[in-house]
């Protein structure tokens, strides 16, 4: 099955839309990266490419982890499978 | 795949090598721009570099002037130089900084001759260094002569997972053959400073780092009306699924693979610790970090990009590469490799690595970049605060 997502990290909790989009309900295969393995996840958005994906359900205060990093705070609840973007994650800095 | 050992370069006095052969007409300042724009009108081959500044700076801010226009003389991918200023003094200090590389170099000044009189001296000069340097003939140089900047622009996620690491893994195979790499964004490594730090080859390196981080972090703290959010990230990086600072810093920190970085220099300063990677305290603006790193003497630039950066420089080759397949359906013409494969899985880092070793020695041997062909010339002074 072909990569929709990529993931860096095995602990990140989202990941990357690589094909031009996906739509809502879309099962989708995601790679990781880190360990080579694949796991799968259904959509609740559409989402573009280059766009993430909540891999789990995030609460408000919730640290996202990509690269195994920390990129920022949830500042709205979204859950497994919405879109991540500027309307519900901020920076920690600045 | 077996890296080769050499290029076609153009050997300069100082022992450098060139992956260009220009003749330049430089500015002392914004007032001497119209002159040299002149001269390379009357003479075919040379190329003027005009910017914005070089009047009543002091202090720091004069001094990297002096840096960035007597570096940008020196650079390896220059044959030849004119430079012109409104005043004698300045620009004899031009002349004299660059002279030390051996290589031809003369000066003229405006004031008591005029525009007119002046752009006849300086041309008739102009067409001897062009016609001197069009003799110059491409030799073999080693590997090592290559002194390789990278800088990433309009990232997008992509840029994190697969551009950016491409530039990583050539720099992993290419450090051990003694190239000089340089990498700075000092503000695009907010979030990931402390990361980047560890990697300092030294203590001192990575004192140096945080240091350099933690004073430009202030400023921004200090200036800064909002927080940043249309500027860091841009509204580019914004649409390429960038969300925030610190997901744009650790995307961006992937080009420099796993190598650690010798010594932090200061904007346009020369590396003078032998080959490896250095750190350079630059602005993340494309146009102005890489005049910054040519002025260094950096002769050829990798600029991976996501949504689609089009900067070029009037010196130093600018070679792009991208992971996303939109950029490279849309804008195609700005493109020197294509990685856009390795999102879909059918070409590894690795041979995304390789394919980035080919591209660059092609331009360094002398294929133009997309940039080249399209006359991008960006030449932007950093000025640290206003003048006087």
């Amino acid at each position: 099955m072909a990569t929709d997502i990529i993931i860096h990290d095995k602990t990140d909790n989202v990941g990357v839309v690589v094909i031009e989009k996906i739509t809502a309900k879309q099962d989708c295969s995601c790679w990781i990266m880190e360990d080579d393995s694949t796991v799968n996840i259904q959509s609740l958005d559409e989402i573009p490419l280059g766009h993430k994906i909540a891999m789990t359900d995030l609460n408000e205060g919730d640290t996202i982890l990509k690269y195994g990093h920390d990129i920022g705070k949830v500042v709205k609840s979204a859950k497994k499978g919405e879109h991540v973007h500027v309307h519900n994650v901020k920076t920690k800095k600045w | 795949m077996e890296i080769p050992k050499s290029f076609l370069g153009y050997k300069r006095e100082n022992g450098r090598a060139g992956t260009r052969n220009h003749v330049i007409i430089l500015p002392v300042d914004d007032i001497s721009n119209a002159c040299a724009e002149a001269v390379a009108n009357n003479i075919k081959g040379t190329i003027a570099l005009p910017h914005s500044y070089g009047r009543l700076q002091f202090g720091a801010d004069l001094e990297l002037h002096f840096r960035t226009m007597i570096g940008t003389g020196c650079n390896p991918n220059v044959a030849a130089v004119i430079v012109i200023g409104i005043e004698p003094k300045w620009t004899k200090k031009i002349v004299d900084g660059i002279a030390k590389t051996g290589k031809p170099v003369e000066g003229f000044h405006i004031e008591r001759t005029g525009d007119i009189g002046t752009t006849m001296k300086a041309s008739k000069k102009a067409q001897e260094f062009v016609m001197w340097a069009s003799e110059k003939q491409r030799e073999e140089c080693p590997l090592s002569d290559l002194w390789i900047s990278v800088k990433c622009g309009e990232s997008d996620t992509t840029s994190g997972l697969a551009s950016n690491p491409t530039v990583g893994n050539l720099m992993d195979k290419l450090e051990p053959l003694g190239v000089h790499l340089c990498f700075g964004e000092t503000s695009e490594l907010t979030g990931a400073e402390k990361v980047c730090a560890t990697r300092g080859a030294t203590k001192e390196a990575s004192d140096k780092f945080m240091k350099t981080w933690n004073a430009y972090n202030d400023f921004i703290l200090k200036e800064a009306t909002d927080d940043l959010s249309e500027s860091q990230p841009t509204a580019g990086n914004i649409a390429g699924g960038l969300t925030t600072i610190e997901e744009k810093a650790f995307g961006n920190f992937q080009k420099i693979g796993n190598c650690k970085f010798i010594d932090v220099l200061e904007p346009a300063e020369e590396p003078t610790k032998g080959k490896g990677l250095y750190f350079m305290d630059t602005s993340s603006a494309a146009a102005e970090c890489v005049t910054l790193q040519a002025a260094a003497g950096f002769n050829i630039h990798l600029f991976p990009t996501g949504q689609g950066n089009i900067v070029g420089n009037p010196i130093e080759p600018v070679i792009k590469l991208t992971a996303n397949p939109l950029t490279v359906k849309s804008m195609g013409e700005h493109i020197d490799c294509d990685v856009s494969k390795i999102l879909t899985r059918e070409m590894n880092l690795s041979q995304g690595g390789d394919e980035l070793i080919k591209t660059t020695l092609r331009v360094a041997n002398g294929r133009l970049t997309c940039a080249e062909a399209l006359g991008h010339k960006e030449f932007v002074m950093t000025k640290l605060y206003r003048s006087a």
